[in-house]
C-alpha cells in the first residue's frame, strides 16, 4: 500500500517490509534472528527454526523486490549471544544476503553489535534524503523518522469478530515498523508507549492475509 | 496394609454403627474385606450409599490399632486423592465426627494449591497419617526432593470421584503419579470411588491391575418425567422460555430443587427468567463456575441451611458433597448424555429407599427427542460409555521431566512404569524415547539444543535428573494439566450508567470471572447478563472488565454464545436416530412434535436407520444443502470445514455452514442437487482437506497451546512471573506455525492433533460418522426447506455476531416466514397426513397462524432477512474469508 511519509513516496508490502521505490531500497526491522535459541539457553526448548523462518521470508521479499539496498533497522538479532549461536547453515544463507546487496544494519538495543563476518555495514542511524532510519524512535515530534523497536499490532473487530495483527504505524510525519522475525510478538498500537510519538494518533496499515489493510486511529480497538 | 489383621470390623467400630442407629451396609463390609485381604477394590455406588466412609473403614480400622498419634513417628498411611479442591476440605470435616466418637487420634490434614507453603513444607517433612489432596498435588510431591521418604509408608490410596478423574488428562498425569508411587510403596492398595459408569472394568483395570468391583445397593429407580408444556415448543434456541412457567410451578411444589443448565450463559438466562415469573418470592439462588468463590460460598450455605428453594446451576454441583435437602433436579434442555443425567439426578434425594425425581424440559422440538432418548436409556440403567482414553503425550512428558526433578530415574524403569498403566498400556517404546528426546533437547530434527537440555543421564549409573536447580524449580511452578481459558475479572461500578461509554472513577466491587473471548466481542455499551444481572460494558482497564447496570433494560443486547458446552454422546445420538424412524414410538412425542415429524415425512423424507439424509433445496437467492448425521456440533462444525473446501473446489461457491448439535447446513451460490454426495462424503476428506485446514485453524492453535504448556514447551510461570493468557497464547500461534513449517512429524503436534482429535474438533467422530454413512446416503432435492431443515437454518441467524441491534426482531422475522415456507402453506393442499383427523386439522390451522405472525412481523420491520445473508455471523468458507 503506497503512502506518503514527509513527502516522499512509501509503499508498505504485506510481508511487512517497507519499500522506497525511488532509492530502490527494502527496510525490514526487528529480526530478532536466534530468539528461540535464547529461550533455549533459559531452559525453554522452542523450535528452533525462527531463525530460518525469518531469512526465507526474507529472501522471498528480496527477490520479489530486488532491491538494491536493505536496512535492517535494529534488534536484528534477539541477544548479543545471537550470532555465535546461529546454526552454520543459517550462517551462510545470511551472509549470502548481505553479500548481495547494500546491506545496512542499523544498532539496536539488544544487538549494539553485529560482528563484521556476517557482512553488511553497521550503523547509529541513518539519513536518506528527508527520512531518517534509526532503531528506537525520538521521543516528541521527530519528522521524518521511521523506526522499529515497538513491534506494532493492531486489533480491530467486527462483527464479534476481533483480528490482531502487525501493522505499519504512521501519521504521515513519522513511522514505526512492524517486527518482521518469525517469532516477534506485538505491542498494542493503543498502548500508551505509542501516545507521545504520534500524539495525534495513527493509522494502522495492517499486514495480514497476504494484503495490506489501511485502519484509522479510531477503528483501533486495546487488548482485550 | 497389615494382611495379617483380622477381616472383621472391631468391636469400637461395630459399636459406633450401632450407637448412630446404622448398620454396616453389606457393600461397607465387602469392601473392608477386600482391602483387608490386599487387594485392590473399585467401589461403585449410587451417591447416598455410603460411599467416603466405606472408603475410609480399612484406613480408619487399620490406624485404629497403631499406638496414639503422639507416640509414633510421622509416616504417611493414607492418600486420599479428589478432583475437587472443596471435596478435599469437605471429606476432612466428615471423618472428624467418626474418628472424634470413637476416641482414634489421628493426624489428618489436607493439602491443595491454597496451602500455605509452610504448611506444605511441614507437611513434607513430617507426615500426616491421612492426607486428602488433588491430582495435582501429588505430581508437585512426585516432583520435590526425595519423593520416595515422603511416600514409602503408605498403604492406602483412595481416588474419589475416579470416574470424573480416569477419562482426561489430569487422569493421565494421576495414572503416572500412581506408578511411580508403586515403586516406592509396592504394599499400597488403591480403593477407588465411583458413581455408576458404563464400563466398571476398564475403570476397574485404570485403578489397578489387581482391582476388583464391589458394587453398592442401587437406590430406587430415580422417576424421571420429560417436561409435557401446552405452550408452543420452539424450533430451535435453547432459551426454554416457553416453559419456565411449567418450571416455576415444579419448583413451588419441590423443597429444594437444583435446576440444571449446559452452559453459564444459559444459567444467567434461565436464572433471569425463573425471577420474571418469581411472583411467590421464592429463593431462587445462581451457582456456576465464573462467579465469585466467596458467592458461591455464600449459595451453598444457604443451601445446606435450607434457606433456599432452587438453584440454578452448571456442573460446578455435577460433582461433590451435598450442600442440601435436594428433592428434584431440573434438566434445563437436554442432558447431552445418560451418564451425565444420572449423575445430575443424584444430586437429588440422597435417600437410597426414595426415588430421586427428575424433570427434563426440553428446550426445542430435537431435543424433545433427546429428551426421552436420555429418560428411556436411564429407565432402561443404559449409560453412555466414555470410551477407553489413550494417554496424552504431552502428559508422559510432563510426567517425565516430574520425575527427573524427583528421584532419578532409569529410562527402562519409567517406561516399565507407565506401560503399568492404562492410559499408556501402548505406549511404545519408539514414543516414550522420542517424548523422552523431547523433555531433554526439544525433540528437534535439528540438534542445536544439546547444550540446553533440561533433563541429562548420568552415564555411569544411566539415571536421568534435571540438569539444574532452576529446571526443577520452574517445572514445578508449572505442573498439572488444568489449562484455563484466559479470565478476566468483571467490576460492577457503583451508581448507574449515564448512558454510553463513560469510564467509572472507580472499578467497583467483582462480581466473577468471564472468558476473554467473550468480552473480545463486545464493544463499549454492550449489555450482557453476568451473575443474574443485565450490565452494561464499559471498557477494559487491564485484566478489569469495567461494567456498570443497565437500568431499565430487561434484554441484554448480547445473548452470548449459542452452543451447549457438551456435545451429544455418541450413544444418545444413535438412540434419537432410533427414536426417529421408528413411528410407534412418535406417538408417545408431543402433539406438536409428531405433527412436525409427519410433515417431514410428507414433504421431505424421515431417513432409513443408519441412513445420512442429505437435503437439497434453494431458498432466497441462494442453494442450501442440510444434512443429519445428529453426531453433535463439534463433529458437524469439523464436517462443515471439510465439506465447503470440497464444495469450492466443485465451484458451487460455498458462502458459509452453520452446525447444530443435529445438522449441518451448507450455503452457496450454486444449486448443490447435483454433486456426487458419495464422493463428496468420502472418508477421504480426512486426509488431505484435513491437514490443509488444520494449519491455519485457530482451534488447532489452541489446542497446540495447551500441549505445549502441559508438556512445558512453553511455561505459563516463571519464578517471579507468570504470563498472561495473551502472550502465552500469540507466541503459541507464532511457534505452531514455524514448527508445522519445519517438522511437521514432532511429537508436539501429534499430540495437539490427538487433542483434536478427540476434543473440540471431534474428528474421530467426524470420522465414524462418514464410516457409518458410507453406501447410505439418502439425498433429496426439494423445492423448499423441509421442517427438519427449520431448526438449523434458524441457528444461521442466531449465530450471528453482536454489535447488530435488536436480535431477536430479526430472528422472529427469519422465523416466521422460514415456517410458514416449511410447514403453513401445506393447509392449502390436498395432501394430509393419514393418521390425522379433525382435531389435527385443527392444530394444522393454528400451524397457519404461525405463518400469519411471521407475515405480520415481516410487514412490521419492512424487510425479510434472509438467513444466508451478509449480516450471519456464521463462519465464512475460507476463501471468502481472505477475502
Amino acid at each position: 500500500m503506497e503512502t506518503e511519509l514527509c513527502g516522499v513516496r512509501v509503499r508498505a508490502e504485506p510481508e511487512g517490509a517497507l519499500w522506497l521505490a525511488a532509492e530502490r531500497c527494502l527496510v525490514v526491522s526487528d529480526l530478532h534472528l536466534e530468539k528461540g535459541s535464547s529461550f533455549a539457553v533459559r531452559g525453554q526448548l522452542i523450535p528452533p527454526y525462527d531463525t530460518r523462518a525469518t531469512l526465507s521470508a526474507l529472501e522471498a521479499v528480496i527477490a520479489r523486490l530486488r532491491p538494491d539496498c536493505v536496512i535492517s533497522l535494529g534488534d536484528s538479532f534477539h541477544d548479543v549471544g545471537g550470532p555465535a549461536r546461529m546454526a552454520a547453515d543459517d550462517r551462510e544463507r545470511l551472509c549470502g544476503l548481505t553479500a548481495r546487496v547494500d546491506w545496512i544494519w542499523i544498532e539496536g538495543n539488544h544487538d549494539p553489535e553485529i560482528p563484521r563476518a556476517l557482512g553488511g555495514a553497521m550503523h547509529a542511524d541513518l539519513t536518506l534524503g528527508a527520512l531518517t532510519f534509526r532503531h528506537e524512535p525520538l521521543a516528541g515530534a521527530c519528522e521524518g523518522e521511521v523506526a522499529g523497536h515497538l513491534h506494532p499490532c493492531a486489533k480491530v473487530a467486527s462483527r464479534g469478530r476481533s483480528v490482531r495483527a502487525r501493522c505499519f504505524a504512521t501519521d504521515g510525519r513519522r513511522m514505526v515498523m512492524p517486527a518482521f522475525g518469525a517469532y516477534t510478538g506485538g505491542l498494542n498500537l493503543r498502548d500508551s508507549a505509542f501516545a507521545e510519538i504520534f500524539p495525534q494518533g495513527a493509522v494502522a496499515l495492517i499486514a495480514a492475509q497476504g494484503r495490506v489493510w489501511p485502519a484509522a486511529a479510531e477503528r483501533l480497538l486495546p487488548d482485550g | 496394609m497389615d494382611k495379617r489383621a483380622p477381616a472383621t470390623l472391631p468391636e469400637a467400630f461395630e459399636a459406633w454403627f450401632a450407637g448412630r442407629g446404622w448398620s454396616v451396609r453389606p457393600h461397607q463390609r465387602a469392601l473392608f474385606e477386600r482391602v483387608r485381604s490386599g487387594a485392590s477394590a473399585l467401589l461403585i455406588a449410587p451417591t447416598g450409599g455410603g460411599k467416603t466412609l466405606a472408603g475410609f473403614l480399612p484406613s480408619l480400622v487399620d490406624l485404629s490399632a497403631r499406638p496414639p498419634a503422639v507416640n509414633r513417628p510421622h509416616a504417611l498411611h493414607t492418600l486420599y486423592i479428589s478432583p475437587l479442591k472443596a471435596l478435599t476440605a469437605d471429606v476432612a470435616r466428615n471423618l472428624e465426627t467418626p474418628v472424634r466418637e470413637m476416641g482414634l487420634s489421628l493426624r489428618i490434614e489436607t493439602r491443595t494449591g491454597d496451602t500455605p507453603p509452610s504448611k506444605r513444607q511441614r507437611q513434607r517433612a513430617f507426615p500426616p497419617d491421612i492426607l486428602l489432596t488433588t491430582p495435582e498435588q501429588l505430581c508437585l510431591l512426585i516432583a520435590s526432593e526425595h519423593p520416595r521418604a515422603f511416600f514409602q509408608d503408605v498403604r492406602i490410596i483412595i481416588i474419589d470421584e475416579i470416574h470424573a478423574l480416569a477419562p482426561t488428562k489430569r487422569g493421565d498425569l494421576l495414572a503416572l503419579a500412581l506408578a511411580r508411587i508403586a515403586r516406592w510403596s509396592e504394599e499400597h492398595v488403591r480403593i477407588g470411588l465411583s458413581a455408576t459408569v458404563a464400563e466398571p472394568l476398564a475403570l476397574a483395570r485404570w485403578l489397578a491391575p489387581d482391582a476388583v468391583i464391589v458394587r453398592g445397593a442401587a437406590g430406587a429407580a430415580p422417576v424421571v418425567d420429560v417436561l409435557d408444556t401446552d405452550a408452543r415448543i420452539p424450533w430451535s434456541g435453547h432459551t426454554g422460555r416457553h416453559v419456565m412457567g411449567d418450571v416455576y410451578a415444579a419448583i413451588k411444589r419441590a423443597r429444594l430443587a437444583l435446576v440444571f443448565v449446559n452452559t453459564r450463559a444459559q444459567a444467567e438466562m434461565t436464572f433471569q427468567e425463573l425471577w420474571r415469573v418469581n411472583d411467590d418470592n421464592l429463593a431462587i439462588a445462581l451457582h456456576h463456575g465464573s462467579l465469585d468463590v466467596a458467592q458461591r460460598k455464600k449459595v451453598e450455605n444457604a443451601m445446606a441451611r435450607g434457606d433456599l428453594r432452587a438453584v440454578v446451576c452448571t456442573s460446578t454441583l455435577d460433582l461433590g458433597i451435598d450442600w442440601g435437602d435436594v428433592d428434584l433436579v431440573v434438566q434445563m434442555g437436554a442432558p447431552k448424555g445418560a451418564s451425565r443425567l444420572v449423575q445430575r439426578i443424584g444430586r437429588a434425594n440422597h435417600r437410597l429407599d426414595e426415588p430421586s425425581r427428575a424433570l427434563l424440559a426440553p428446550t426445542n422440538r430435537f431435543e424433545v427427542l433427546e429428551c426421552r432418548a436420555a429418560r428411556d436409556a436411564v429407565s432402561e440403567g443404559a449409560l453412555d460409555g466414555a470410551g477407553s482414553r489413550l494417554g496424552g503425550l504431552d502428559c508422559m512428558a510432563q510426567h517425565i521431566m516430574g520425575a527427573a526433578c524427583g528421584e532419578p530415574f532409569s529410562a527402562d524403569a519409567l517406561y516399565e512404569e507407565a506401560v503399568s498403566t492404562a492410559p499408556y498400556a501402548d505406549l511404545s517404546r519408539a514414543q516414550f524415547d522420542q517424548t523422552l528426546n523431547m523433555v531433554a533437547t526439544g525433540g528437534y530434527a535439528l540438534s542445536t539444543y544439546d547444550r540446553y537440555r533440561r533433563i541429562i543421564e548420568d552415564p555411569k549409573t544411566k539415571l536421568w535428573r534435571a540438569r539444574t536447580k532452576d529446571a526443577a524449580r520452574q517445572h514445578r511452578m508449572n505442573v498439572g494439566a488444568i489449562i484455563e481459558a484466559e479470565m478476566l475479572d468483571v467490576r460492577l461500578a457503583p451508581g448507574r450508567a449515564k448512558g454510553g461509554a463513560e469510564t467509572p472513577a472507580y472499578a467497583g466491587r467483582r462480581l466473577g470471572q468471564i472468558e476473554e473471548w467473550f468480552i473480545e466481542g463486545l464493544t463499549p455499551g454492550d449489555t450482557f447478563l453476568f451473575a443474574g444481572e443485565i450490565l452494561r460494558f464499559i471498557g477494559l482497564r487491564e485484566t478489569d472488565v469495567l461494567t456498570v447496570r443497565a437500568k431499565g433494560e430487561t434484554e441484554p443486547r448480547i445473548p452470548s454464545y449459542a452452543g451447549g458446552k457438551f456435545p451429544l454422546s455418541t450413544f444418545l445420538a444413535a438412540r434419537v436416530r432410533a427414536m426417529l424412524h421408528d413411528r410407534d414410538a412418535w406417538k408417545r412425542l408431543p402433539d406438536q412434535v409428531q405433527e412436525w415429524l409427519t410433515i417431514q415425512a410428507l414433504r421431505s423424507v424421515i431417513p432409513e436407520p443408519d441412513h445420512l439424509l442429505i437435503e437439497t433445496f434453494p431458498r432466497a437467492n441462494k442453494h442450501y444443502m442440510v444434512c443429519y448425521p445428529f453426531d453433535g456440533r463439534l463433529a458437524h462444525q469439523t464436517l462443515g470445514m471439510l465439506l465447503t473446501r470440497r464444495l469450492e473446489r466443485l465451484r458451487k461457491q460455498p458462502l458459509g455452514f452453520v452446525a447444530s448439535e443435529y445438522a449441518l447446513s451448507v450455503w452457496g451460490f450454486e444449486p448443490m442437487g447435483d454433486v456426487d454426495f458419495a464422493a463428496l462424503f468420502d472418508e477421504d476428506m480426512l486426509g488431505d482437506d484435513l491437514d490443509a485446514w488444520l494449519a491455519e485453524s485457530a482451534l488447532m492453535k489452541r489446542t497446540f497451546r495447551n500441549c505445549a504448556i502441559i508438556a512445558g514447551m512453553i511455561e505459563r510461570r516463571y519464578p517471579g512471573q507468570e504470563k498472561t493468557g495473551r502472550q502465552v497464547t500469540f507466541s503459541a500461534d507464532l511457534i505452531y506455525d514455524v514448527l508445522r513449517a519445519h517438522e511437521p512429524d514432532h511429537v508436539l503436534l501429534k499430540a495437539a492433533f490427538a487433542d483434536a482429535s478427540e476434543g473440540f474438533l471431534d474428528i474421530s467422530r467426524v470420522g465414524a460418522l462418514l464410516k457409518r454413512a458410507r453406501g447410505k446416503l439418502t439425498h433429496i432435492d426439494l423445492p423448499r426447506v423441509s421442517p427438519f431443515a427449520v431448526p438449523v437454518m434458524l441457528e444461521i441467524g442466531r449465530e450471528t455476531a453482536p454489535g447488530v441491534g435488536a436480535v431477536e426482531a430479526v430472528l422472529s422475522d427469519v422465523a416466521g416466514d422460514l415456517i410458514a415456507d416449511a410447514m403453513g402453506d401445506l393447509m392449502g393442499q390436498p395432501v394430509r397426513p393419514k393418521q390425522q383427523g379433525g382435531e389435527d386439522e385443527a392444530r394444522l390451522d393454528h400451524r397457519g397462524g404461525d405463518g400469519a405472525v411471521g407475515a405480520r412481523l415481516g410487514v412490521r420491520t419492512g424487510q425479510r432477512r434472509n438467513p444466508g445473508g451478509e449480516r450471519s455471523g456464521a463462519r465464512k468458507s475460507p476463501r471468502r474469508r481472505r477475502g
